[in-house]
């Protein structure tokens, strides 16, 4: 197996100006985003992006097209994902550049897919911007996967053109983009008939396709473009009473990156190698939060509610894509806590106003970007901390919170007016009710407390996993820290994965908890990336040889 | 007449009750296929056609007037001579496969589907050309192009039916659906949705497309599926006919277009009713470099999974090559980086569609040779025909996105803009070779624009009536 040789760290900024491999084109209601992958635009040049296949550039356009249309283009009611090719849609990820990366590149590439995806759904269910998907030609593997994250899916009934998951039977590996969750699941294609095509390498086409429930249109190919505009214009109707905009445009974030530290306005990143943790600083907004829509909609993305967490968010993807070796994040609070709490409340007293929703909408999928970070996070709430409201959500999502206990109880936690729910986890709950699973009696009390809340409160009230007064702090920190690091990285990535989310399961945690951990277990397997391995050998002049053991 | 003797076949097919089910249906969509697809008009015409009516010597190539909708399309495989094993790839050794493994079903369906659309495909592209036919010995042989074409689908058919259950049957069913050309139901390959509708492109199109026909059936030949090598096999013996139709077709046009650049004062060949040697060189290169692509990626994981999965070997795998495994062998082929042809070299399994294509390169300039023989005996000396690189004018694989003259040099957009109509048809010539389409259906008269063959076919006069109208 070998890994990558040249070692990539991307850069999750980007712009349509700058796009390599989407065209983003905007006429009223309608967006359209065509695929257009440059063979040689990959982030390395050992593989060739060829078909529309993608590697995680093409992905963190296609991220950044999403989010864009959310918030610059908010008049968008209907997106439709088209090819530039002739007769191809996509081919999925790029197979010589996954057999070609070190596992853990993998496991955050398909993570990082699948948050796309996953956002593309969020736009739908929360925004009322629908998709659709235009497929002609090969739709395979993840192709497929992306048209599965839109609301409708449009084939071509060309005799040929078919849409397909072949990964099983040709690669050894599964589909690793919530292809699998979302047949059953989201279209609710029977379990049996499933299982016929995720096994079946050339896929299925025409009225089969239809029949089976794994598209929801077919048209002939001189009547495709009317079809697609018939479609996308009754999405787009779908969603139409909404008053949105005007769009407010995402200025770039260049964060100051010098050689152990990452700094934005808001955030910081601080790392130590030799102990392999970093220390993530989430700074309070310094002035008073727009109240009213209209200075929301003013202050735009200067506003600390999306600027802090549009940094935070990058601060995560950096840390997962640059720095694999970092085990431990200590996640810290410095400001005005009442500043938090006043951003919280505009927020939710504007709930109506579509920017005040999105941005909401945005800070809710950070924080389960943060949730789903293969990372220990530790909150650590010491004094000139500030976890209160959305960034107590911080403290709540941290594996551990360890709370100085001071003597003139300057240090606190307070709930605010997101705490609530409107932050929710992938698993569908608040991280309260997450917290208190089961536990409703405490859930309640927790819920019903005004103001802030001092360390012994919150330790009595389970809000808090530690508790030190000044003469234990550094000590009970400095080991617990020193502890963690040691222990063995897949163990606690499995670890923390599994006790993060009790509760209900969603289509979003089955496809984090269990798709992606068989297809990261399947991705270590012999049987797919062993010198026989079919990832290996895809391409190569030999064949696959398997180990049949059932384990 | 019943479906088992209307259909005359080596296969057992009177006691095969999956095979007749099958056929029971397909068989009347094939002949209405024939009737919505097939030549336009010359349906109630009587053509003296070969038919195979058995697999031996006597047999295989049985000749008399028929109607064409009463041809009897046969189904023949090949007989086995005693066991035969596997000869290459991964699987080499191992008894031949008489079923389809099942871990082979969707490569072997696929390569089964691909070959067998372009059968009915180029018969849809040729449909008008009857209409326009230099003699009435062309015309004929035309109509001998087609009815074997249609056999040749039902070789592929049987196969579908025999061995593939449900899948196999709607594949036969949706190869009468796609259309040549249409927009809707394309057929599968790009190729075969260009037109043919003039004979210098038909004798183009059967001197070269069809020349990929034979080195895939001769690839398919060699194949680890027992009833594939064999029914590829067979159809090669009619394959050959094709080929040499559309060799002997160019020659002609090219014999003629000597003979009327020599007689003409200016050596303008059009002025004499002919087509000149210089449009025949454009048409060379057109035709050459789309049936390149029919080849398939110079550097493809299917071509060296096929290999190792013992379904699709190489040419004359067993005569010509010591080592059937292919592996640890390179192929050296030029690439183009950073703007310049170097040379790449490949594993051996994923050059197998380049080494196929430079059987069929070196087969295509031998034809060019006899071409060029052709003009010095027309006494025109000082021109000649060439084979164009495999480079130039390509759509598809390693060399799609470059830009390459003839010779195959690397050059840029620009000159090839400006070079192009010195190389590629323009529609200006493509209206010259349109305008001297003009029937001629009197036995042994030839149209202005082809010499007479040097003999019929069969032992018959060049005047013979190979086509007898009704009409």
């Amino acid at each position: 197996m070998a890994d990558s040789s040249t070692p990539v760290a991307p850069n999750f900024e980007t712009h349509p100006d700058r796009y390599k491999h989407w065209q983003l084109d905007v006429d009223g209601a309608v967006a359209k985003l065509t695929m257009k992958v440059d063979p040689h635009g990959g982030l390395r040049d050992d593989y060739e992006l060829k078909l529309n296949s993608y590697d995680l550039g093409v992905d963190i356009e296609l991220a950044d097209a999403i989010q864009r249309i959310r918030f610059e283009h908010p008049e968008v009611r209907a997106v439709v994902f088209q090819s530039g090719l002739d007769r191809v849609f996509c081919a999925g990820a790029n197979i010589p550049m996954l057999s070609s990366s070190a596992h853990a590149f993998k496991v955050n590439f398909c993570k990082f897919t699948n948050e796309t995806r996953l956002y593309l759904e969020d736009a739908s269910a929360n925004s009322g911007i629908k998709s659709l998907a235009a497929c002609e030609g090969t739709c395979a593997g993840g192709g497929y996967e992306l048209a599965l994250a839109c609301d409708r899916i449009l084939l071509v009934d060309d005799g040929s053109s078919a849409v397909s998951l072949p990964e099983v039977p040709l690669l050894a590996v599964l589909p690793g983009t919530g292809g699998l969750t979302r047949i059953v699941d989201k279209r609710k294609v029977r379990r049996d008939l499933a299982d016929v095509f995720c096994t079946t390498s050339e896929g299925v086409r025409g009225k089969r396709a239809v029949d089976w429930g794994l598209v929801d249109a077919i048209a002939s190919r001189s009547k495709f473009e009317e079809a697609i505009d018939t479609q996308a214009k009754a999405l787009a109707a779908e969603g139409a009473d909404a008053k949105r905009g005007p769009g407010i445009t995402l200025d770039p974030l260049t964060p100051t990156v010098e050689e152990d530290t990452i700094t934005y306005r808001h955030v910081t990143l601080k790392l130590d190698r030799a102990a392999r943790v970093a220390t993530l600083t989430v700074n309070a907004p310094e002035s008073d939060p727009p109240t009213t829509g209209d200075a929301i909609q003013a202050a735009g993305a200067d506003q600390w509610a999306l600027r802090c967490f549009r940094e935070l968010d990058d601060a995560i993807l950096r840390l997962r894509m640059h720095h694999f070796d970092i085990g431990l994040v200590l996640l810290e609070t410095r400001g005005d806590a009442s500043k938090v709490l006043a951003t919280d409340a505009a927020l939710e007293a504007n709930q109506d106003h579509w920017l005040a929703s999105e941005i909401r909408l945005h800070m809710a999928r950070v924080l389960r970007r943060l949730d789903v970070s293969s990372r220990s996070f530790f909150a650590i709430i010491d004094e000139g901390s500030c976890f209160a409201g959305s960034l107590f959500e911080l403290a709540l999502a941290a594996d551990r919170s360890y709370m100085l206990e001071d003597d003139d109880e300057k240090v606190a936690v307070q709930l605010g007016a997101l705490n609530g729910g409107a932050l929710p986890m992938g698993n569908g709950l608040s991280r309260l009710q997450t917290r208190f699973f089961g536990d409703s009696a405490t859930l309640e009390k927790v819920l019903g407390t005004e103001g802030p809340i001092v360390t012994t409160d919150a330790d009595d009230l389970g809000l808090i996993t530690l508790a030190a007064d000044d003469i234990d702090w550094e000590d009970d920190v400095r080991i617990a820290i020193e502890e963690r690091a040691s222990l063995s990285p897949d163990a606690l990535t499995g670890m923390e994965a599994s006790l993060r989310f009790p509760g209900p399961e969603t289509v979003e945690s089955k496809i984090f908890a269990r798709l992606s951990a068989w297809q990261n277990w399947i991705f270590q397997r012999p049987n797919a990336v062993g010198p026989q391995g079919a990832l290996t050998k895809y391409g190569q002049p030999d064949r696959p040889t398997f180990d049949w053991t059932r384990c | 007449m019943s479906l088992q003797d209307s259909i005359p076949n080596n296969v057992d097919l009177g006691s095969d009750r999956k095979l007749m089910r099958a056929l029971e249906k397909w068989q009347p969509n094939f002949l209405e296929w024939w009737r919505d697809m097939g030549p336009e008009g010359f349906q109630e015409d009587q053509i003296w056609l070969r038919t195979a009516i058995s697999v031996d010597a006597s047999g295989w190539a049985h000749y008399d007037y028929v109607k064409m909708p009463d041809y009897r399309w046969g189904i023949f495989l090949t007989p086995r001579d005693g066991e035969r094993t596997i000869g290459f790839g991964d699987v080499s050794e191992e008894k031949v496969w008489d079923e389809v493994p099942g871990e082979l079903r969707g490569m072997l369906r696929r390569i089964i589907v691909t070959q067998a659309d372009t059968e009915p495909a180029s018969v849809e592209q040729q449909r008008l050309l009857g209409k326009c036919a230099p003699s009435l010995y062309d015309l004929r042989n035309l109509f001998q192009v087609n009815v074997e074409e249609g056999r040749h689908l039902w070789a592929m058919v049987h196969l579908l039916h025999q061995y593939f259950g449900r899948d196999g049957r709607e594949e036969a069913e949706a190869l009468l659906e796609r259309r040549s050309g249409d927009v809707d139901k394309p057929r599968i390959l790009n190729t075969f949705n260009e037109r043919t509708d003039e004979w210098l492109s038909f004798f183009m199109f059967a001197m070269f497309t069809d020349r990929d026909g034979k080195y895939q059936l001769s690839s398919l030949s060699e194949s680890g599926f027992d009833p594939l090598a064999r029914a590829t096999q067979f159809m090669l013996t009619e394959e050959a006919f094709h080929l040499s139709v559309g060799e002997y077709g160019v020659d002609r046009a090219v014999q003629r277009a000597a003979e009327a650049t020599v007689a003409d004062s200016n050596d303008d060949a059009r002025a004499q009713g002919a087509i000149d040697l210089v449009t025949i060189q454009k048409y060379i290169n057109f035709w050459f470099s789309s049936a390149v692509e029919l080849f398939g990626g110079e550097i493809s994981s299917n071509a060296a999974d096929y290999f190792a999965a013992g379904l699709k070997g190489r040419h004359h795998e067993q005569k010509k090559y010591e080592d059937h495994a292919a592996l640890g062998e390179i192929y050296s082929m030029p690439i183009v980086e950073k703007g310049k042809l170097t040379s790449q070299e490949v594993p051996l399994r994923n050059a197998i569609n380049e080494q196929l294509r430079d059987e069929y390169v070196a087969d295509c300039e031998r034809a060019v040779a006899r071409w060029n023989k052709t003009i010095q005996k027309a006494g025109l000396t000082g021109v000649e025909l060439s084979l164009p690189s495999r480079r130039f004018n390509r759509r598809m694989g390693i060399y799609a996105e470059y830009h390459f003259d003839p010779r195959g040099d690397l050059i840029d957009e620009a000159t090839f803009e400006a070079k192009k109509d010195t190389w590629l048809p323009t529609a200006e010539d493509r209206a010259y070779v349109q305008s001297l389409m003009k029937p001629c259906y009197e036995p042994g008269k030839m149209a202005s624009w082809i010499a007479a063959p040097r003999k019929g076919v069969k032992g018959k006069a060049i005047d013979f009536e190979y086509v007898k109208f009704t009409g």
